[in-house]
């Protein structure tokens, strides 16, 4: 696995819009983007959503934040937005308490929550600046150039002027993006925005999401989808049934589950005899394939290769197949990566 | 980060802070005008007015077919909405008789679907969680949401007032009037008192309205909240009629309603009228409070 980037974070002062500028930037310089301690959701009585949730989110990090369905990640998110009040426990976005500061804060934050709502009678352009006009922060004089650059940004100009009901859910998606990108902002919240997207749209999500990370924001990405938050993230926490399970970088996160080292061979047989004699443990044998844990630091792969060459063995393909976070999840969890019940 | 990097940024945070004090001072109409836009689009906002604008055409061709045969329609006298006798004589009584037929259930009922629709009709689209996150402010969408109903009320009343208008015009004569008191008031002064007295009738609204946003704020659907702004509506006007009911008839939104009439009184007879706006604003406050204490304090999961 790749090491993340770090991407040098521009001063704050490019990202805030004069609104209450210099404290928010010295408060978040040094400290996370989204800090929660003990944050606590518990629906009707007895249901807890979300439980005890102590997330931290650095700045200028692309942040993954991995779960399956009914997890809780949504009323977290809900939380941070200051939609949903918590039971107990506090969260702070920005360096500001939520949901207190929801005037503060939010009109530095682009949220995409729980897919896009539109207003169908109106046109795509209609909706971004009704949408922009509700953000008393947003200057009315530069709004039609602002909704104009939104929607070039997630290619949507074209379909602007017509009527939200006539587009398709990838095209709802990208204008729910481009109300999110309406004005420069300090942190996007991205839940599962590349849901109901073509390949060719998930991947212009994620160069988006890139695009966006190296210019200073941070971006907290919400998925169902661990190969999308191993592609775009540099940091990642893991929900289940309303509990953190871990977070952190994502190297950290995949280190922690071992590789596999993998031979692909059409004498699988002699291909276990001679690693097995290497010393390489929990071998399996497939049909033209063998895997095992990876040799410890005194064996140099290219003589373990050399010795089945030797041996006789032909090998197609040898090497070590590094640690996905899918690996990471299970082996954090002991279990797959489905829906709670 | 190198130096030019740096400038760039200082430059525009300078610019940015340049312009955040116009910001704050122009936000308000912003939203207004928006929910004003979205809500005058509606096909349901213009179906419903297109209905108000029927009912005075329709009452202004039943007179003047029933009339048209020479025979004035005394012989029903007491039936009918109020001024109904006179329109033959003269075509503004039928902005008064307009007024008093769709008083009582059509523009009330008009102005419920509008506020049940207000808060919970975004909830249900989804649109109210971006609203909140732009960050519209509770508060503030609230007072927005408030203010298009009235404006709705206004509206509509005019809408009714208006049409009955063009249509006496065209039907029946204009002139001088007579007053209920019988005193005699000139055209321009039948019309100033038509103006007044469409005001009345749309202050009459403000009740209704503040009711339905308060609905509107504890259900996420907006059929069920319109469902129930109109039921109530209903329940009142029959709570109206029920004589053994008398105590709590004065405290009903619809009770004083029809006090509008008491404008073509010369002089003019105020209780009534005065006890009928104070009551609105008695349920604008109420049920406003209410609204905002819900709403403010209500989790967004829709």
């Amino acid at each position: 696995m790749e090491a993340p980037v770090p991407v040098p974070p521009l001063p704050h002062s490019t990202r805030t819009d004069g609104y209450d500028g210099s404290e928010m930037a010295a408060s978040t310089a040094e400290e996370s983007v989204i800090e929660t301690r003990a944050l606590t959701k518990r629906y009707g009585g007895d249901q807890l959503a979300v439980d005890g949730l102590d997330l931290t989110v650095p700045a200028a990090s692309v942040f993954g934040f991995l779960g399956p369905n009914g997890s809780g990640k949504t009323t977290t998110i809900r939380m941070l937005m200051g939609l949903i009040e918590p039971t107990s426990g506090a969260a702070s976005v920005l360096g500001r308490p939520m949901p207190r500061a929801t005037r503060t804060v939010l009109p530095h934050v682009g949220a995409l929550i729980e897919g896009p709502a539109l207003y169908g009678l109106l046109s795509g352009r209609d909706n971004l600046i009704r949408y922009d006009s509700a953000d008393p922060a947003a200057d009315p004089r530069t709004r039609r150039t602002r909704v104009a650059t939104a929607l070039d940004r997630v290619g949507l100009t074209a379909a602007a002027g017509k009527k939200a009901k006539a587009y398709s859910l990838g095209m709802k998606q990208r204008l729910g993006l481009a109300a999110a990108l309406l004005q420069p902002r300090r942190l996007l919240v991205l839940d599962e925005p590349t849901n109901g997207l073509d390949p060719q749209g998930m991947r212009e999500i994620r160069s988006l999401v890139r695009e966006l990370a190296s210019d200073g924001t941070t971006v907290f990405l919400s998925s169902h989808l661990l190969d999308e938050i191993e592609q775009v993230c540099t940091h990642a926490a893991v929900m289940a049934r309303g509990r953190l399970i871990t977070q952190g970088p994502v190297a950290e996160l995949a280190a922690g589950a071992r590789g596999r080292l993998v031979v692909t061979t059409p004498d699988p047989g002699d291909a276990a005899r001679v690693l097995k004699e290497r010393g390489i443990a929990d071998l399996t044998v497939t049909d033209d394939q063998v895997t095992g844990e990876p040799p410890g630091p005194g064996t140099d792969l290219a003589e373990l290769n050399a010795a089945l060459v030797t041996a006789g063995v032909r090998v197609r393909g040898f090497g070590l197949e590094r640690a996905s976070l899918e690996d990471a999840f299970v082996a954090l969890t002991g279990e797959g990566f489905d829906v709670a019940g | 980060m190198s130096q030019a990097e740096a400038t760039a940024a200082g430059t525009t945070a300078t610019a940015a802070s340049d312009a955040s004090p116009v910001r704050k001072r122009i936000w308000t109409l912003g939203l207004f005008r928006s929910e004003l836009v979205t809500t005058f689009r509606r096909w349901r906002t213009i179906a419903l007015l297109a209905v108000l604008a029927g009912v005075p055409i329709l009452v202004g061709i039943a007179v003047k077919i029933e009339t048209s045969g020479g025979s004035p329609a005394a012989g029903g006298g007491g039936g009918g909405p109020a001024f109904i006798a006179q329109i033959t004589n003269n075509g503004l009584f039928l902005v008064f008789t307009s007024l008093a037929a769709t008083l009582p259930f059509f523009l009330p009922m008009a102005v419920g679907v509008i506020a049940g629709d207000a808060i919970a009709g975004e909830a249900n689209a989804g649109t109210l969680r971006y609203l909140l996150v732009a960050p519209a402010g509770r508060t503030r969408l609230l007072l927005t949401k408030y203010a298009t109903t009235m404006t709705f009320c206004l509206v509509a009343t005019l809408v009714v007032a208006v049409t009955a208008l063009a249509t006496g015009a065209l039907l029946f004569p204009l002139g001088d009037l007579v007053t209920i008191s019988g005193t005699r008031i000139g055209f321009g002064e039948g019309l100033v008192r038509a103006l007044l007295i469409a005001l009345v009738v749309a202050a009459s609204l403000v009740g209704i309205a503040a009711l339905g946003l308060f609905v509107s704020t504890l259900t996420n659907s907006g059929i069920a909240a319109m469902a129930t702004t109109v039921g109530l509506l209903i329940t009142v006007q029959i709570l109206d009629q029920i004589p053994q009911l008398h105590a709590i008839q004065p405290y009903l939104f619809s009770h004083h309603w029809l006090s509008f009439a008491d404008l073509m009184r010369e002089p003019v007879y105020w209780d009534d009228l005065l006890k009928n706006l104070g009551l609105q604003g008695l349920y604008a406050a109420v049920f406003g409070s209410a609204a905002w204490a819900r709403f403010t304090a209500k989790d967004i999961t829709a």
